[in-house]
């Protein structure tokens, strides 16, 4: 009766324990080799073969498919600056510079990795189509309402992701610091709708 | 009071190995993986443009809307595959997954030179036995290793503005993507 009952007990921390990770490590992320930047985060090897099992198993389960590293980077921003969750009923500023790259796109998604339905049908910028400052950095306003400028909306949703993809760039696995990658800041100001 | 200690003990332990395999086999069960996602919209060995992520549809979650993707799904079986992706005037690139969705292999336009990307895409034993003079001949022309006999290729090119990608998706729209 005490074996049964033990190995019950064993067999029941084993599956909560066993599960409970798994399910945590694929909703939450556990970035082996990432590179922060500020908000944003990056992780190379998840292009290549040397693929790690966590990011393979995310893949696998999400049905995206990686930006091979001989194509480019992609950089993700879940939360501003300050560690706050981006909420598309606010405005957030992206502002400073970008890493080399010949080409780089920003996209905003919802947490699944759909777009986000808005009235201009604007759901990202090219780095062609952004409009600079005379001293090359950019500056994008991100939010529900229409502003001058770069402006991308976010439909008024809660919970945006934001996707920086540089292409044809030196960015890559050796690349450790915002010193290699000047990533622009993320920053959510107070104004909600 | 030890023996339930030692109980619980067990059954971290044995959490740590179904963590391990629930992670490491979940690849190969993961019903909603981007090969079964385009597997209805695509035919094997053959290029097809996907349609433009919209919130409404999109054939893979992150897709990058600046882009004209194409995908041909690999089957190796017969043979070796032969690739030729004319370049767009921004910027193409190919990307090279295997069968659960590991990128592999990636090149754009400026590393492939000239105006179209060609390549030859073939499993190991394949390439062991390709003739070794052709093998010689064949210096020029880049070959690819697939680490698994079917796959997805992606190419893509990019549309700087919102007019040019009528000319990406066009560019695409003659890639070729064929057996040997």
């Amino acid at each position: 009766m005490r074996l049964l009952l033990g190995s019950f007990l064993t067999f029941m921390v084993a599956a909560a324990i066993g599960l409970g990770s798994t399910w945590f490590a694929l909703n939450r992320g556990v970035a082996f080799g990432a590179i922060n930047i500020g908000a944003w985060s990056a992780r190379p090897r998840t292009g290549t073969a040397d693929i790690d099992p966590y990011a393979r198993a995310g893949i696998a389960r999400t049905g995206a498919l990686p930006v091979g590293l001989g194509d480019g980077v992609s950089f993700i921003a879940r939360r501003d600056d300050d560690g706050r969750a981006l909420d598309g009923r606010c405005d957030t500023v992206l502002r400073g510079t970008t890493p080399q790259a010949r080409y780089f796109t920003l996209t905003l998604y919802d947490p699944e990795g759909r777009l986000v339905a808005n009235s201009i049908r604007r759901h990202g910028f090219t780095s062609q189509e952004l409009v600079r400052n005379p001293d090359g950095s950019i500056d994008i306003t991100i939010g529900p309402r229409a502003r001058s400028g770069n402006w991308l909306p976010t439909g008024g949703v809660e919970r945006y992701v934001l996707v920086m993809r540089f292409y044809d760039t030196p960015v890559g696995i050796a690349t450790r610091t915002g010193r290699d990658a000047p990533m622009p800041s993320v920053q959510m100001s107070g104004r909600c709708s | 009071m030890i023996r339930w200690v030692l109980w619980i003990l067990a059954g971290v332990l044995l959490g740590g190995i179904v963590h391990l395999a629930t992670i490491l086999l979940l690849p190969r069960t993961a019903s909603q993986d981007a090969y079964a996602r385009l597997s209805p919209v695509t035919p094997v060995n053959a290029f097809t443009l996907l349609p433009a992520p919209s919130p409404e549809s999109t054939a893979l979650p992150f897709m990058d809307p600046a882009f004209a993707v194409a995908v041909c799904r690999y089957d190796l079986t017969a043979g070796p595959m032969k690739l030729a992706v004319p370049v767009s005037p921004a910027y193409t690139s190919l990307t090279f997954y295997s069968r659960h969705g590991v990128a592999f292999y990636a090149v754009n336009d400026r590393s492939a030179g000239r105006r179209t990307i060609e390549l030859d895409l073939m499993t190991t034993p394949q390439r062991n036995d390709l003739p070794e003079e052709e093998d010689v001949t064949a210096a020029d022309r880049l070959i690819i290793e697939a680490p698994t006999v079917t796959g997805l290729i992606m190419a893509r090119a990019l549309s700087p503005e919102p007019g040019q990608m009528e000319q990406a998706r066009r560019a695409l729209q003659s890639a070729q993507c064929k057996p040997q």
